[in-house]
């Protein structure tokens, strides 16, 4: 079952060079799936459809649709704030809000209007679990956000979106920054998200895609070349130039 | 022996440095001077009537009560306009504008507002607000004069320490579903308020200072109530210091430096405050 | 409750909207008032008159030259004093003092640029007119060289201020570089670093002769008030009268609506658009730089 598609998606920026040229692709619900490919392919400002934060940038849509469950979210009646909360995103550099732990997750909440103490409370320890984050942070969760080490950050930056119940986590090359302990810890959190969400990652290596994808799709240069199952595309590629990338001969 | 810039074989950077170096002392050793001369001078007269007290003899004697009382009721009119209308336009210039010709009119607009010799302030302050709109010569018309005076200090620094702000609170904020107006309340307005305030006060600070904008809008000489109403007349240290030191004969040297060390300590304490809400706020900030 | 939030925000996004635009309403409205009375004065004063070297209102004569020409005298002395060492102090703040000493002489200059100008006025009056006075042996010590002196100290924060912060925001590669090349320090600031901060310090320039055109009470308190022509170089050791020290001292006595009162205000417009020509010059010099700037870097 899709839970995403996207038909004909072509954007362009406001300067007019092209940054995805005519996609069509199918995001399976509840599974990871994983964009990969060299830098400028596209995969970043395809993440920022999903979510329409390509709305703050130069960017102006030319022509495609996209339909998450079936309606289309490009077009100018979206609700982008409620489109926001259902897909959520993590970024590569953790940016934790001024706030305290327990404030960061709550901010989502918050600005939806939701002032009961107790189901705030809840989504805390929900979502600080989900994301591996619970043990570590428990007792203090008033101390400022900022004192968090890199990898807890973005733990927190994971439960942050995952406290307001999404549909869709997108994440972008989330563990860029981290060293190999908190890049496991990560990619095991997105093996148990898998399970309830439907899970969009772009990976800042090949072997991060190869470990964690259970279906990829590759882009080079704005255009999606191949879309598989991990079991199989990284292992046997159809397509010349995704077996080039994938064996490391380019990138 | 240490100098301060390492010794060169080259003479001409020696003489250049040399000649920098004087130029610098020129220019910073009469500034302090000048503050230490009138503080040694107008110790004498700070008294406790001094200050509480209303003058007499023709300002000869007695205190400077009213036109302390004056200066305040100006610094707090002028915050109330300019204050929210100045912030309000920084956000809209840092927050909302487009990079389109009509934002750079604006911003002409308020460089030109910053260029305005004050006097032609005062003299639009009369024409606008005493005599069209009939406020007379009063509080009220004064202190809308001086904000708007103010205002593009106001706007500057405060759009200067939005932008500050990292763009990655605004887009993590977008991206979990707040509205842009939610975002700068919630994050941008709170960590740009220690550099706002510090804007705020520095723009106050000149306006308690200033005596031009004032002349024909709201200032009078001698008045033998304290105002009672913004549609009244008041007095104000700098105009009294003005017209103490040109326009009265036989004043009392004492009383003309107590009136403006009283200025100048009303003027530098704002500036020692917007310095020190600076300081502390660059340390405690967490980008 | 998500409704009523949106209800309030739109408003708020309003009201933030109409307080951007509220910049040129300003300007607007001071011009316009400008012209309002002020245009009458072309109606009611001849030509002749007004671009006449007498200024006696009391006996009709308007004629505005002797006080272009105090505004001029007064400013030019001022930039003349204001500018090398502005520029000098801006330089050695920026480019030759270590970094703790900055921190205490940038704040220093600032805070003479914070007195009010009313108190150096005060000081000129009482101090400074009189020792000119006995050191150069004049008739009185409330001369244009009293102004300008006064004026130049007040100039010189802004240009100060400015020209510091264009210096420092020079690249420190472009400085690195010289240095590898062989360049002594001093040979960097002239070759390299001030040509590249050109367009900031030339704004601080020109910002600093704006304050000093327009500045007031200081003027008016000891440039002695004789709206006389300037005519030879020893002018400058005689009283003037700047047109922003007129409109000060005359505004209390004239009846509204007065042809004494057009011309005040016509006066007033004069400096406004002075004001408004010194503006766009500057901004237009540091937009022309900046897209020479890009040009090179892109």
């Amino acid at each position: 079952m899709n839970k995403i598609v996207i038909e004909n998606l072509t954007l362009q920026y406001t300067d007019g060079t092209e940054s995805l040229r005519n996609i069509n692709l199918g995001i399976c619900e509840k599974a990871i799936t994983v964009l990969f490919g060299p830098a400028g392919g596209g995969k970043s400002s395809l993440l920022r459809c999903l979510n329409r934060l390509n709305d703050m940038a130069d960017v102006k849509f030319a022509s495609g649709r996209i339909l998450l469950d079936g309606i289309d979210i490009l077009s100018p009646k979206t609700d982008v704030i409620t489109l926001r909360r259902k897909v959520g995103m993590v970024f590569a550099r953790p940016v934790v809000l001024p706030f305290s732990i327990r404030g960061n997750l709550t901010y989502g909440l918050e600005v939806m209007g939701e002032k009961r103490r107790s189901k705030l409370d809840q989504a805390v320890e929900r979502s600080l679990k989900q994301a591996a984050l619970w043990d570590e942070v428990k007792d203090r969760l008033d101390d400022q956000a900022i004192a968090l080490s890199g990898g807890q950050q973005q733990r927190l930056c994971l439960a942050r979106s995952l406290a307001l119940e999404p549909e869709v986590i997108l994440l972008d090359e989330p563990t860029s920054g981290l060293d190999p302990i908190s890049t496991a810890k990560v990619e095991a959190s997105l093996q148990e998200l898998k399970k309830n969400y439907t899970v969009i990652l772009v990976p800042h290596s090949v072997q991060q895609a190869a470990r964690t994808a259970d279906y990829a799709a590759f882009f080079l240069q704005g255009e999606l070349i191949e879309y598989g199952q991990g079991k199989t595309l990284f292992t046997t590629p159809q397509d010349k130039r995704t077996e080039n990338y994938v064996t490391g001969r380019f990138g | 022996m240490k100098t301060i810039f390492p010794i060169h074989r080259n003479l001409s950077q020696q003489l250049g440095f040399g000649l920098l170096t004087a130029m610098t002392l020129a220019t910073v050793l009469p500034i302090i001077a000048v503050i230490a001369y009138i503080i040694v001078q107008g110790a004498p007269a700070i008294s406790p009537e001094f200050l509480t007290r209303v003058p007499n003899n023709g300002m000869r004697n007695g205190g400077i009560m009213p036109a302390i009382v004056g200066t305040l009721y100006l610094t707090f009119g002028t915050a109330i306009f300019s204050v929210p209308l100045g912030v309000a336009a920084a956000i809209y210039l840092s927050e909302y504008a487009a990079d389109t010709w009509l934002t750079r009119i604006i911003r002409i607009a308020i460089i030109n507002l910053a260029g305005i010799p004050s006097v032609v302030y005062g003299l639009f302050g009369l024409g606008l607000f005493v005599l069209f709109l009939q406020f007379g010569t009063s509080i009220l018309a004064a202190s809308l004069t001086l904000s708007i005076m103010t205002l593009p200090v106001i706007i500057s620094t405060s759009e200067e320490a939005l932008r500050a702000v990292p763009q990655s609170f605004r887009t993590v904020s977008i991206s979990l579903g707040a509205t842009r107006w939610q975002t700068i309340r919630r994050i941008v307005l709170p960590e740009a308020l220690p550099g706002i305030i510090t804007g705020v006060i520095l723009g106050l600070e000149r306006a308690a200072g200033e005596t031009a904008p004032i002349l024909f809008t709201g200032a009078a000489f001698f008045l033998p109530r304290l105002p009672g109403s913004p549609f009244d007349a008041t007095m104000a240290l700098p105009y009294h210091l003005f017209v103490i030191s040109t326009q009265i004969p036989e004043m009392p040297f004492q009383i003309q430096y107590g009136t403006a060390l009283v200025l100048i300590a009303f003027v530098l304490g704002m500036n020692l405050i917007a310095t020190v809400i600076r300081s502390r706020a660059r340390a405690r900030r967490q980008w | 409750m998500e409704s009523q939030l949106s209800w309030q925000e739109f408003i708020i996004t309003r009201v933030i909207k109409a307080s951007g635009y509220s910049a040129i309403v300003f300007v607007a409205l001071i011009f316009y008032f400008l012209l309002r009375e002020g245009l009458p004065t072309l109606t009611e004063v001849s030509a002749a008159n007004l671009f006449s070297t007498r200024w006696y209102p009391i006996e009709e004569y308007y004629g505005i030259l002797p006080l272009i020409s105090g505004s001029l005298v007064v400013t030019f002395g001022a930039a003349l004093v204001a500018v090398p060492f502005g520029l000098g102090t801006a330089i050695f703040i920026s480019e030759i003092t270590p970094r703790w000493a900055r921190e205490i002489l940038k704040p220093l200059v600032e805070l003479l640029g914070g007195l009010p100008s009313v108190v150096l006025g005060f000081l000129g009056i009482l101090v400074l007119s009189p020792h000119l006075r006995a050191l150069l042996d004049l008739p009185t010590g409330l001369t244009a060289l009293t102004g300008s002196l006064l004026l130049g100290g007040i100039a010189v924060p802004t240009i100060v201020s400015v020209a510091e912060d264009a210096l420092d925001s020079v690249p420190r590669s472009y400085r690195e570089g010289a240095w590898a090349l062989g360049a002594t320090k001093w040979q960097t600031i002239w070759r390299v670093t001030l040509p590249a901060a050109r367009s900031g310090v030339l704004t601080a320039v020109m910002l600093g002769v704006g304050r000093a055109i327009g500045e007031t009470m200081t003027v008016m308190m000891v440039t002695g008030n004789a709206p006389v022509l300037a005519t030879k170089l020893s002018s400058i050791f005689s009283p003037v009268r700047t047109m922003t020290a007129t409109i000060a001292a005359e505004m209390g006595e004239v009846a509204n609506g007065s042809t004494h009162y057009h011309t005040l205000f016509f006066i007033g417009m004069v400096l406004f658009l002075i004001s408004l020509a010194v503006n766009i010059t500057a901004s237009a010099v540091v937009f022309r730089q900046q897209k020479r700037a890009e040009r090179v870097l892109s």
